[in-house]
C-alpha cells in the first residue's frame, strides 16, 4: 500500500491549540479529523450552585476573543428563566456591544490570522513590512471595535458592565460623541477592507452546505430571531435540543454537534449572510454587490469577504444605534429569583451560540449547558477537508499542509471556546 | 521580518486558558508594530506560523497546568527561557478551572461527556509557578494591557516592572471615586484585591469581583465581616472568594472559612 505521512504539529493562527490528522491510503482520502485535545475546564460543571447573576461574569472566560457573545447567551437565557424582558435603549446597548465585539473580533481574523494565507506569509507582522498601510489600517479598526467595548463594557476582554437585566451602568448621549466620529472612519476603513480582500485569489470551491443561523423580521442578526435554516429548519432557542444533538468523539474534546436527521451543518458569518442578506443595511448591500457578491456565497475561501461585509453592517449598525440612543432611566430591569428553565441563542462572530440553564428557587443554577459555534462547525470543516484534500494530493508536503491549514481558518475556529490544539498530521498511507 | 541577532527574543506560549491574556498583546493596536519591531517575535502561534527553536529571552505563558503533558511542557518551556513571565489568573492561580481542586473532578467530567475514558486531565488546576520558577507575575482576568507594555518593556531595559501590589481602593481613591460599598451598600472585594485594571468595577457602579486576586497581605477576616454586615450570607461569602483566582493562597483559605 503506498504510505506517505505529513505532519503539522501545532495550527497557527487560530484561538486555542489543535492538530489535524488525514489518513491517506493508496492516493485517496479515507479520514480527515480535525483532533481537539484543548484540555476540558468544565464550565458547566462548576456553574452549578452559582447564582443566576454569576452566569454572565463566568461564562465570559470561556473565550477571551468573543466574552460577549458568551454574555449575551447567558442573560438571555436567564432572562427567560425569570420572565424578565429587556427592551428599548438597554436592549439597543447590547447590540451595540455586539458590533463592538464583531468588529473586533472579525477584524483580528481578516488582518492577522487569515489574510497572511492569502498574500504568502506566515502572519501579519512579517505581512507589515510589506502591506504597512493595510496592517495599519486593520489594526486601526480593530482598535474601534475595541473602544465601544471599553465604552459599554468596561474593558474588551471580559467586560464588567453586563448584567441580567441589562447592565450596571448605562453611558451618556454625550459620552458617545468621540466614538461617533471613530466610527465614521470606521465604516470608510471597512468599505475599504472588503475592497482589499476582494482583490485576493479565491479557490473555485463550493459545497452545498445546512447553514443554520437566526433570523428576525427586521434585523440581521444579534441577539434575537428565530433558528432557521435553507433546508427549512424554522424553530427557536426554546427547542434548540429537540433538532440538535452532541455526540462526544474520542479525537476531539469539544463535543461535534448534528442537526439530528439532516448531518452536518455550518454556523457563522457564511450562514447569517446566506440567510440575511436581505436583512443587511443599504450600505452593506450595496458594497457585497460592488465587489460582485451576490445574495448568497457558498465558497469557505470567501468567507473573509463575508466578514468585510459584516465588518461595514456593524459600523453601520453601531452609529444608527448612537444616534437613535436615549438614556434609559434605569440601567437594568430588576430580576427576582425563581425556579425556571431558560434557554438563548445569539450570533457570536463565529455563529450562533446556544445556553439553556435550570435555576433553582433560590436563583442557584442546578443544570448548564452550552453549544459554542466551534463544535458545531468542527464536523462541516472535517467534511471540507476530505472532499478537498484529495485534488491536493499531487502538492509537496509543506504546500498542502498550508492549504489544510487556510481551509481550517476559513472558519476562525476558536478551540478555546470549543476546547483546544491544532496540530497537523496527515498519514498518506 | 527578518530576525535580527541583537533583538531580544520573545516566545508566548499557552496552556489551558481562554486565549485573552495574549490577545491583550494582539490588542495592543498602538504599540504592537512598535514592540514587534524592538522584539523579535520569535514564536507566538495565536499570531504566525513557526516551530518553537532554541531559547527565549523573555517568554510570556498563559494558562494553568491541567494535564500530565503539561507538567512535562513546562518544565521545557523553563529551560528555554531566561526570564519566565507568567500572565493572567490562570497562569499565576491556577483560575476559574481550579474549582475542581474543590470537586469530584471525575463527576465534573461526567456531567460534560458522555465519554469519561476519552478523557485525561489532571484532578488539579495549578499555576505555573507550582511546577518551575516564575520570574516574575502579572496579574488579572484578564491582564492589563499597560501593564502588559510596561513589563515587556521593563524587560528589555532590565528594570523591575512597576505594577503596584496595593489594593483596588487606592485606584479608586486615586480616580476619585464614590467608594461603592460606603456609599451605597454595594459588597465589594477592592479592599483585598491587587490593584492593575483601574477600579473598573467601582467606576461602573459595581462592587469589585477580585479579578486580579489577592493583593499584599490582605485582610480577608475584617472584610468577610464587613461584607456580613452588608447582608452576605456564609455561602455568598464562600462563592465571592471562589472564581477566577479561586486558588490563590488567600481567597482559598478566606473562602474556606465560610464552608467547605
Amino acid at each position: 500500500m503506498a504510505v506517505r505521512t505529513i505532519k503539522v504539529d501545532y495550527l497557527a493562527r487560530v484561538e486555542g491549540e489543535g492538530a489535524f490528522k488525514v489518513t491517506v491510503r493508496d492516493g485517496k482520502v479515507q479520514k480527515a479529523e480535525l483532533v481537539i485535545f484543548e484540555p476540558p475546564r468544565f464550565f458547566e460543571s462548576f456553574l452549578r450552585g452559582r447564582q443566576f447573576s454569576e452566569a454572565p461574569d463566568i461564562t465570559a472566560r470561556i473565550c477571551g476573543i468573543c466574552p460577549v457573545a458568551y454574555q449575551m447567551s447567558s442573560v438571555h437565557a436567564m432572562e427567560m428563566a425569570l420572565g424578565i424582558k429587556v427592551e428599548g435603549p438597554l436592549r439597543d446597548l447590547r447590540r451595540l456591544l455586539y458590533c463592538g465585539e464583531w468588529i473586533e473580533s472579525h477584524v483580528l481574523h481578516i488582518y492577522m490570522l487569515h489574510a497572511p494565507d492569502f498574500l504568502g506569509y506566515q502572519g501579519a507582522i512579517d505581512m507589515a513590512a510589506d502591506h504597512g498601510d493595510a496592517v495599519k489600517r486593520g489594526l486601526q479598526l480593530k482598535k474601534i471595535g475595541n473602544e465601544i467595548m471599553e465604552l459599554l463594557g468596561g474593558r474588551e476582554i471580559h467586560p464588567i458592565n453586563v448584567r441580567v437585566g441589562g447592565f450596571y451602568k448605562v453611558p451618556k448621549k454625550r459620552d458617545f460623541a468621540a466614538l461617533t466620529e471613530r466610527l465614521k472612519w470606521a465604516r470608510d476603513a471597512a468599505l475599504e477592507t472588503l475592497r482589499w480582500v476582494s482583490t485576493f485569489d479565491f479557490p473555485e470551491r463550493s459545497r452545498d452546505y445546512e447553514f443554520v443561523s437566526l433570523r428576525h423580521p427586521s434585523e440581521y442578526p444579534f441577539n434575537e430571531g428565530h433558528i432557521v435554516s435553507n433546508r427549512g429548519l424554522d424553530t427557536d432557542a426554546a427547542h434548540y435540543d429537540e433538532h440538535f444533538e452532541e455526540i462526544h468523539v474520542e479525537h476531539s474534546t469539544a463535543l461535534h454537534s448534528r442537526h439530528k436527521g439532516a448531518g452536518n451543518y455550518l454556523v457563522g458569518p457564511l450562514a447569517r449572510y446566506n440567510l440575511n442578506f436581505d436583512r443587511l443595511s443599504p450600505l452593506a448591500q450595496q458594497a457585497a454587490r460592488g465587489v460582485g457578491m451576490g445574495t448568497t456565497c457558498t465558497n469557505p475561501y470567501r468567507s473573509i469577504q463575508v466578514r468585510a461585509v459584516e465588518t461595514i453592517y456593524a459600523c453601520d449598525e453601531a452609529l444608527r444605534i448612537i444616534e437613535n440612543y436615549q438614556e434609559p432611566d434605569h440601567p437594568f430591569v430588576p430580576a427576582e429569583p425563581r425556579a425556571g428553565i431558560g434557554m438563548g441563542a445569539t450570533e457570536a462572530p463565529r455563529g450562533l451560540i446556544w445556553h439553556r440553564y435550570r435555576i433553582e428557587a433560590d436563583g442557584k443554577i442546578a443544570e448548564a449547558r452550552i453549544v459554542p459555534p466551534t463544535s458545531q462547525n468542527q464536523p462541516s470543516i472535517e467534511e471540507d477537508l476530505r472532499e478537498y484534500v484529495g485534488g491536493w494530493l499531487d502538492l509537496p508536503d509543506e504546500e498542502l499542509k498550508h492549504r489544510c491549514e487556510q481551509t481550517i481558518r476559513n472558519y476562525d475556529p476558536c478551540i478555546s471556546c470549543s476546547v483546544h490544539f491544532l496540530r497537523l498530521d496527515i498519514d498518506r498511507g | 521580518m527578518a530576525a535580527s541577532p541583537k533583538k531580544p527574543r520573545v516566545a508566548v506560549w499557552k496552556f489551558s486558558s481562554c486565549d485573552g491574556c495574549q490577545l491583550t498583546l494582539l490588542d495592543c493596536e498602538d504599540e504592537l508594530l512598535a514592540v514587534a519591531g524592538a522584539v523579535d517575535l520569535a514564536y507566538f502561534p495565536e499570531a504566525t506560523r513557526g516551530d518553537p527553536k532554541g531559547i527565549y529571552d523573555v517568554s510570556l505563558v498563559e494558562g494553568s497546568i491541567t494535564t500530565a503533558h503539561d507538567v512535562e511542557r513546562i518544565k521545557d518551556v523553563r529551560k528555554r527561557s531566561k526570564a519566565l513571565i507568567t500572565i493572567g489568573a490562570c497562569a499565576t492561580s491556577g483560575g476559574i478551572q481550579a474549582l475542581r481542586n474543590f470537586a469530584d473532578v471525575k463527576e465534573f467530567i461526567s456531567v460534560v461527556y458522555a465519554r469519561p475514558d476519552f478523557i485525561h486531565t489532571l484532578a488539579t488546576s495549578t499555576g505555573i509557578a507550582d511546577h518551575v520558577a516564575v520570574d516574575f507575575e502579572l496579574r488579572g482576568c484578564p491582564i492589563s494591557k499597560k501593564q502588559l507594555v510596561e513589563t515587556i518593556a521593563a524587560f528589555l531595559a532590565r528594570r523591575k516592572p512597576v505594577t503596584p501590589s496595593h489594593s483596588v481602593c487606592v485606584e479608586c481613591k486615586l480616580k476619585g471615586n464614590v467608594c461603592v460599598m460606603v456609599a451605597h451598600g454595594t459588597p465589594c472585594l477592592g479592599p483585598v484585591t491587587h490593584a492593575g485594571c483601574g477600579a473598573l468595577c467601582p467606576s461602573y457602579d459595581r462592587g469589585c469581583y477580585g479579578c486580579f486576586g489577592p493583593m499584599e497581605t490582605p485582610n480577608t477576616v475584617a472584610l468577610s465581616k464587613q461584607l456580613a454586615t452588608l447582608g452576605m450570607n456564609q455561602d455568598a461569602l464562600h462563592r465571592v472568594y471562589r472564581t477566577f483566582n479561586a486558588n490563590a493562597t488567600a481567597f482559598r483559605e478566606e473562602s474556606e472559612r465560610h464552608g467547605g
